[in-house]
């Protein structure tokens, strides 16, 4: 299902159909997971919507996982919900991929924190499918050589400026146009 | 075993990593444990790098790492009796 707003195209027609690897003319919408670290770092904001929207229009069922303060600054950002959907508590998230009430298909991680690593270390732990992790901020570099797991990584040491993460995410996802 | 919060817990330490939570535990206490991700304790699920060290302390008391996005990790020691026991008896002994 395409969530392009009237008059708008979708990512889907721009890219032929090849973006994230869905195709969904032939299959049923998957889930996919954004899972969002603490909202101090301002180019997260950017990158999380960025990504629902190209999410959205791909197909995805897309869930958006965070502390309360993401929350607020998502339902804040997008009051008419054109690239939120679902909206998920951090911690309640994690209890349902732990009891397997919540099985994703493909599941993006901010990082910009060694909490960040935390948590991005125990849903990959919980979760075997494909994971792309985005690790960005000051310390990106540091933060990077914590993380030693099985995943699609994109790091930038950006705090201000989303657009050198968001250009490396296109490529790895097949959205450049 | 009620909810961490609920059964009140002293900090050991504060706005911390895993890597030094870890390191303390392993420092300061005998009796270690090792969970994974998503173990179950106290109502919560364990959040961090497996292996998570744990902590008994005496008969009564656990220590453990708590992690909050915003906050980083914390050590906390938690005295609950149950949880002494569900930690002896569902954790490991080595990483």
């Amino acid at each position: 299902m395409s969530s392009g707003i009237a008059g708008r195209p979708s990512a889907i027609m721009l890219s032929q159909g090849k973006v994230s690897g869905l195709q969904i003319q032939d299959e049923e919408p998957k889930d996919a997971l954004i899972v969002l670290g603490c909202p101090e770092v301002p180019v997260q904001q950017a990158l999380a919507l960025y990504l629902a929207d190209r999410l959205n229009d791909d197909g995805w069922n897309l869930t958006i996982a965070g502390n309360p303060a993401v929350l607020h600054l998502l339902k804040v950002s997008d009051p008419k919900k054109v690239y939120i959907r679902e909206l998920v508590e951090l911690e309640r998230c994690i209890e349902e991929v732990s009891a397997e009430q919540r099985i994703p298909d493909l599941v993006f991680s901010f990082v910009h924190s060694d909490a960040g690593v935390s948590y991005t270390q125990t849903i990959r732990f919980l979760f075997q499918g494909r994971m792309v992790v985005l690790v960005f901020g000051r310390n990106a570099e540091e933060l990077t050589t914590d993380l030693e797991i099985p995943c699609d990584l994109v790091m930038d040491p950006a705090v201000h400026n989303p657009n050198k993460i968001r250009r490396r995410l296109d490529q790895l996802m097949g959205w450049v146009t | 075993m009620g909810c961490v919060q609920n059964l009140g817990y002293e900090v050991i330490l504060e706005y911390t990593s895993f890597k030094e939570c870890r390191a303390y535990i392993e420092k300061h206490f005998s009796e270690i444990y090792f969970v994974d991700p998503g173990f179950l304790l106290f109502e919560k699920r364990m959040i961090g790098v497996p292996p998570i060290a744990l902590a008994i302390e005496g008969e009564d008391t656990v220590i453990l790492p708590y992690t909050k996005p915003c906050f980083g990790t914390y050590l906390l020691r938690v005295r609950d009796e149950e949880g002494v026991a569900y930690v002896r008896e569902n954790a490991r002994r080595k990483p």
